[in-house]
């Protein structure tokens, strides 16, 4: 069978959840090949073989730290030729798109970025895009050279599969344009020990109806009563009451949870675009006529400083 | 010593309209207005922040799309950019990211620049992912996503705020930038700029102008093949209750129905 180049996402070995789901849809169009770069990437392999990469290329090398995506554009053009995959498939974060596209341009394929599902179709895999804010669903394949797909969190099932996930270090050599971009300094984002905005199965969110950054410890609570993620609307964002990273939206991150509940959030076109491929929408809005009533499986017009704690506490009572 | 700065502005339809593909699944442009890219306002308004700065600068405009896309350049110009530069051709009818990215990157270096700057993403495509693209086909740095950005000395700075952490990043010019919506407001046009932008030189290319072939771009020169596009169907309509007094039991209710409690 044919082998698929997977784009390891980690985080100093600890692999992320979309890279799982990556493996799983790899093995509808191949045999996984995993590629995992810079500090940790051994330490990767383990899980990886435990979801169906039979093989794992590491490398490390300061470049990958101090310089912007091309020295790992460099890697992955060197796991390529080693390997002459059927198709690349990488997680669609913001970096994942820009190595995959720069790699695209090298190996002189097309790009699908931001697919929701594949599938092997007879003239190579096909990918599922929910396009124009989620109002449509497109199927599309790259129709010259390798294929090289993003994929988004949340659009597949992580399975196991036990493979062999042989470890091989794979050879680099980084080109002369691999440091022009240099990474002056990193300053980490503090974990909240909440689940990852992008991967969360349950995301509550709050908006401009949340009236202050002093009031969003209500959402929170409700996020922490049921495991989930936080997120806020742009308008919550740029009024500096919740931090930027946490945005949903076509601007912030797009999220496709099992849940999404939207509290004081009126439901414009670019908060949609981010949240629309939720599985279960749920909103607390005290306008009624609020446009995110459209989307909703369950929706309570009221006031959400009323309604959201009371849920919180009958979340609490339930899960006792 | 001129500093050269094109910026690449997208003429798209309007996302709060309803948007729809053609028979030839491509984006069906009679349907609804189109209009400039609302993140690439962003990239035109920290382009003229930067050319504030520098002592001697020179902004144009570019982009790849229909006659109508006259209008984004129009805009742009209006907001304060020196020219434009339109490539347009029948023959791009239906390109992808990379036929696009060709097109975009022959007419940067027709041009002459040192510093490319675009937008985040489109607001219709939105694959975020030209401007790197750019940078590989042309051969200089990038530096995108940037919250903030200055040049100085032929050295562009800037912030990216990433999933995991904030980079400060620095490259040499040349290079190609992309900025995101929390670069900084950007400006109304104002009625100067609007009669002022009138006399504004836009520079009309095609293919031919560029040395490129039909068969490079366009729907059947692309690198990606749409097969189908269909509309989602309207969700069915949810449950929506009043609080009365309840609400948040009864949305309780609904969440242990679904298993989610
Ligand atoms: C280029 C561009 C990109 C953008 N990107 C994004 C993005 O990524 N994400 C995003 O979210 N937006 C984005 N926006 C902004 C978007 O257009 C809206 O302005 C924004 O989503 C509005 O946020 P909101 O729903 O919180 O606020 P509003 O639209 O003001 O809605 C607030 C809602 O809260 C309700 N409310 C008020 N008080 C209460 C209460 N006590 N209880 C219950 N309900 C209450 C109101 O009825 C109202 O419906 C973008 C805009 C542009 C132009
Ligand atoms: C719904 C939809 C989905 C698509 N999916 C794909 C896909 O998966 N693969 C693919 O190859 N193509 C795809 N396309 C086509 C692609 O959007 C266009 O080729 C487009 O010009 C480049 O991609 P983008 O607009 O998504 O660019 P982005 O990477 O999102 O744009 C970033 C910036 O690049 C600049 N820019 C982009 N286009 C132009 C332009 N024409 N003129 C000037 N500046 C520009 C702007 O500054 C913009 O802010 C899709 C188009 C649509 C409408």
């Amino acid at each position: 069978m044919a082998e698929v180049l997977v784009y390891v996402d980690h985080v100093d070995g600890a692999v992320r959840k979309p890279t799982l789901e990556l493996l799983t849809l790899a093995r509808r169009v191949g045999e996984p090949v995993a590629v995992a770069l810079g500090s940790g990437a051994e330490a990767t392999a383990a899980v990886l073989a435990e979801h169906g990469a039979v093989k794992v290329l590491t490398a490390d090398a300061p470049e990958f730290a101090d310089y912007l995506v091309v020295p790992k554009v460099d890697a992955l053009q060197a796991a390529y030729d080693a390997v002459s995959p059927a198709a690349v498939l990488v997680p669609s974060s913001a970096e994942g798109k820009e190595i995959a596209a720069r790699l695209a341009v090298r190996i002189g394929s097309g790009i699908i970025t931001d697919a929701v599902d594949l599938e092997a179709g007879d003239e190579g895999p096909v990918a599922t895009q929910a396009v124009f804010a989620a109002s449509y669903t497109t199927k599309s394949r790259v129709s010259k050279g390798t294929p090289v797909i993003t994929v988004k969190p949340n659009s597949a099932p992580v399975e196991a599969a036990p493979a062999a996930g042989a470890v091989e270090a794979l050879a680099v050599s980084f080109g002369e344009k691999s440091t022009g971009t240099k990474v002056v300094s990193r300053t980490p984002r503090e974990s909240t020990g909440r689940p990852e905005l992008t991967e969360a199965a349950i995301v509550v969110s709050g908006g401009r109806g949340v009236n202050g950054a002093e009031n969003f410890h209500v959402i929170e609570e409700l996020a922490d009563s049921l495991g989930a993620a936080v997120g806020a609307s742009r308008a919550a964002v740029d009024a500096g009451w919740y931090p930027h990273s946490n945005q949903v939206g076509q601007t912030g991150k797009s999220v496709s949870p099992q849940l999404y509940i939207a509290s004081g959030i009126s439901g414009a076109i670019q908060h949609r675009a981010g949240m629309q491929t939720s599985k279960t929408i749920v909103a607390i809005n005290k306008d009624a006529e609020a446009p995110i009533f459209d989307l909703v499986d369950y929706g309570v017009v009221g006031d959400l400083f009323a309604v959201v704690p009371q849920l919180t506490e009958e979340v609490k009572a339930r899960k006792g | 010593m001129s500093l050269r700065i094109v910026v690449c502005v997208k003429y798209v339809p309007d996302a709060t309209g309803d948007r729809h593909f053609a028979d030839d699944l491509t984006v069906d442009r009679d349907d609804v207005d189109g209009l400039l890219s609302e993140l690439d306002e962003y990239a035109v308004e920290q382009a003229l922040q930067i050319a504030d700065e520098a002592d001697d600068a020179e902004i144009t405009v570019l982009t790849v799309g229909p006659e109508d896309a006259k209008d984004a350049l129009r805009k742009a110009l209006s907001m304060g950019a020196d020219k434009a530069v339109h490539v347009e051709d029948d023959d791009l009818h239906g390109s992808d990211v990379m036929a696009t990215s060709l097109v975009l990157a022959k007419a940067i270096e027709k041009t002459g620049y040192d510093l490319v700057i675009a937008g985040m993403a489109s607001t219709d495509g939105g694959m975020g992912v030209l401007p790197a693209i750019l940078a590989e086909r042309l051969g200089v740095p990038q530096v995108t996503l940037l919250s903030e950005v200055s040049v100085e000395g032929g050295v562009v700075k800037g912030r990216r705020d990433g999933d995991t952490a904030s980079e400060l990043l620095e490259a040499s010019l040349p290079a190609v930038v992309s900025v995101t919506d929390q670069s900084g407001e950007a400006r109304y046009p104002s009625f100067k700029g609007i009669m002022a932008a009138k006399k504004k030189p836009v520079e009309s290319l095609d293919l031919d102008d560029l040395d490129i072939d039909a068969d490079e771009v366009g729907l059947e020169g692309s690198w990606t093949k749409v097969d189908s596009a269909t509309e989602r169907p309207a969700r069915t309509a949810g449950t929506i209750v009043k609080d009365e007094g309840e609400g948040g039991k009864q949305l309780a209710e609904f969440l242990a129905g679904q298993k989610f409690i």
